[in-house]
């Protein structure tokens, strides 16, 4: 598996974001993408993930939940392509104890645990992010990009969860905004500044004035 | 309060099933098939032999839906900045809460059937729902002059240009429910494309009939293609030359002081006692037509939100594929552009005489433009990269994301709905339309008028606790759907 742009111009409609982007992403990179705000993060992702081939899980930056119905129905949404439309009308109305179980042992790796009949309209922001992150998990794959996806979540914790969801997937693309978090979980790093890629390199003997050099 | 969608969800199961216990549903009619055959036969075949009576209805009908909406768009928009006086919003309230057949009846005993009887039934509910929605479009418009500018030149200079985009697009909406009221004024006898079909009905000319629907949704379905702003001036001059050439019987001297006394009540006018007659009027003629409106309009509405659930993933390419959308679109499009009114009667005359054609007619009509309304929201979702496709996405995505606006559109549907009901009263359905047909014919317009009173009162009931409800459900008080024809948007 490998992921490659060859100067290319990203961006969303007609405008341009990112110009002359080359990047590969090998099978076994745990990328973290960094940068300022409006940067450019969420394109290149975007752009990697539509690249991809093969199974691939999402933690979209505005967790992607539909609010009306359950904490089991959002995170079992990760598996609905591996099912017939008949059994997944069904479980949308009623969940076997099988589909129940498997879920509840995925909530139970975020914390979840015992929340799967809630409402997710009625979650925190912090919940609803880790609702997000078990939907990936039980979704399973290649490949996981994920868009800021501890940030509603305290260091510790977002380490821990980071670490589980990449733990899980051969390769990992994530919008990270965090410097020290990158460090101590990814294996690369590409900084966006100024509508390119201006730093790519392992994580391994990285200078931090080099990483803050994105946001200055 | 704070209420929660499944509970009023549920309520509204309840009442519909205690309507549909005591609703009278049974078809009279022995056979409805062999109409129905002839009709279809006649769909197949329409026949347009009389191409100068078509062509004259047809210009009729579009030049009172001009010459209306015109009407209603002028004053609406004199009275617009004057909204916020009570006087003036009340005017207005009353005005568009009877509908445009019951105007024309009352008109009827002034006017008589001369033009100037159409042109004023559009437009006068209409002058009073363009009031409401321009204004709201002029609040909402911005104002970027320095303080200090009075409210005229503001008005002028930032307000209404502000939302001139908006006001013809809402414009263009109103022409197109015109064109329906105008046809459909053909029921009560202006020369219209109603009055073409409703005749060719009754001599069972099912291929004539055939040939008029034809017709009018070959007018109605490109409207948008053959109105051009540029042009509007001329097809206006065009519409009044035309209406102005319509002969019609005279109406005697003194019309409009003769209607004036007699809708006074007939115990204030002869003296008789109060009694009796309010005894005819409420108990014998108000409590059931207000009880069988309210009938009609559950099993309507039940109907409408049942259609519209199941049909508004028809028109989503991403459930049902391009084509499949494409499709879709085309019933819809159909079934929604047809006059509530007008499918009442043919399915009356399918059906036979029951509640259910007003029923069938009113749930299919305002389903499919529920349906519609979800389904371009529905296209307008960001869904997720992994979001599934087909009836997947439509169970799992598409309605519980949508639910709200769901309950909303329906909602709003409702009130809307409680009018047709009263109306299709007028094709002899026992609603309160059936009651006020009977005592214009008995020329007793003093009981018209009360009818039309407690018609405005239940209206306007419904309409307020559809507020209630959306509020008490967090669906958002300051719900704006009219005036952005359903795209629901919170103002708040």
């Amino acid at each position: 598996m490998e992921i490659a742009l060859r100067s290319e111009t990203l961006g969303w409609g007609a405008e341009a974001v990112l110009r002359d982007v080359t990047l590969t992403v090998r099978a076994g990179d745990c990328v973290a993408l960094m940068g300022r705000s409006g940067a450019g993060k969420s394109t290149l992702l975007r752009a990697l993930r539509e690249r991809a081939a093969g199974r691939v899980a999402e933690v979209a930056q505005d967790h992607g939940l539909v609010d009306a119905l359950s904490v089991f129905h959002n995170v079992w949404m990760g598996r609905l392509t591996d099912h017939g439309t008949a059994r997944n009308l069904r479980t949308l109305v009623r969940p076997s104890a099988a589909e129940r179980a498997e879920v509840e042992a995925v909530l139970a790796r975020v914390g979840l645990d015992g929340l799967q009949r809630r409402s997710v309209g009625a979650l925190s922001g912090g919940q609803r992010q880790r609702v997000a992150l078990a939907r990936a998990m039980l979704r399973g794959g290649a490949v996981v990009f994920a868009d800021e996806p501890v940030s509603s979540l305290d260091p510790a914790q977002g380490d821990a969860l980071l670490q589980s969801l990449i733990g899980q997937f051969e390769t990992s693309v994530m919008v990270l905004h965090d410097v020290g978090q990158a460090r101590r979980v990814a294996s690369r790093v590409v900084g966006l500044k100024g509508g390119t890629v201006a730093l790519d390199a392992p994580v391994a003997g990285l200078d931090v004035a080099r990483l803050m050099e994105l946001y200055a | 309060m704070r209420l929660r969608r499944r509970d009023v969800g549920l309520g509204f199961l309840l009442v519909t099933l205690a309507a549909f216990l005591v609703a009278d549903l049974g078809a009279a009619r022995p056979d409805p098939w062999a109409t129905l055959t002839a009709i279809g036969r006649g769909v197949i075949a329409p026949d347009f032999s009389d191409l100068g009576g078509l062509a004259r209805a047809t210009g009729l009908t579009l030049a009172f839906a001009f010459c209306g909406v015109a009407f209603g768009a002028v004053f609406g928009l004199l009275l617009a900045p004057f909204y916020r006086l009570a006087p003036v919003r009340w005017l207005c309230v009353s005005v568009r809460a009877v509908h445009e057949l019951f105007w024309a009846l009352l008109l009827l005993n002034v006017t008589g059937l001369s033009p100037l009887t159409g042109v004023l039934a559009i437009g006068l509910p209409y002058a009073g729902i363009f009031a409401k929605v321009f204004a709201e479009y002029m609040e909402e418009a911005r104002d970027p002059l320095p303080p200090g500018v009075g409210g005229v030149a503001a008005l002028l200079w930032a307000r209404l240009p502000g939302c001139l985009p908006q006001m013809r697009t809402y414009t263009l909406y109103r022409l197109e429910c015109g064109l329906r009221s105008s046809a459909v004024l053909g029921f009560v006898g202006l020369p219209t494309l109603g009055f073409q079909l409703e005749t060719y009905f009754r001599q069972a000319e099912y291929g004539a009939a055939a040939a008029c629907l034809l017709v009018f949704l070959a007018l109605i379905l490109p409207m948008r293609r053959w109105m051009i702003w540029r042009l509007a001036p001329a097809y206006l001059a065009v519409s009044v030359v035309a209406l102005s050439w319509v002969s019609h019987p005279p109406m005697g001297d003194g019309a409009l002081l003769r209607f004036l006394r007699d809708v006074v009540p007939a115990p204030l006018r002869t003296g008789a006692e109060w009694g009796p007659w309010l005894g005819r009027v409420f108990a014998e003629q108000a409590t059931p037509g207000t009880a069988q409106t309210l009938i009609v309009s559950q099993l309507a509405l039940g109907g409408a939100a049942v259609l519209a659930a199941v049909a508004f993933p028809l028109i989503v390419p991403r459930v049902v594929g391009r084509w499949g959308a494409v499709l879709g679109h085309g019933v819809l499009v159909v079934v929604r552009s047809l006059p509530e009114y007008m499918l009442a009667f043919v399915f009356l005359q399918i059906l036979g005489p029951s509640l259910l054609p007003a029923v069938l007619a009113l749930a299919l009509h305002n389903g499919a433009i529920i349906a519609h309304l979800m389904g371009r929201q529905a296209e307008g979702l960001r869904l997720r990269a992994d979001a599934p496709r087909g009836l997947t996405l439509a169970g799992w995505d598409l309605m519980p994301r949508l639910s709200g606006n769901f309950v909303a559109l329906c909602l709003y549907r409702w009130e809307i709905i409680v009018r047709e009901s009263a109306i299709v009263g007028l094709l002899g359905v026992a609603t309160l339309g059936f009651w006020i047909q009977t005592n214009v014919q008995e020329l007793r317009l003093d009981r018209v008028l009360m009818l039309l009173l407690v018609t405005i009162g239940i209206t306007l009931g419904i309409d307020a606790l559809s507020r209630r409800l959306r509020a008490a459900m967090g669906a958002g008080a300051g719900l704006r759907i009219e005036g952005t024809r359903g795209q629901v948007v919170r103002t708040t």
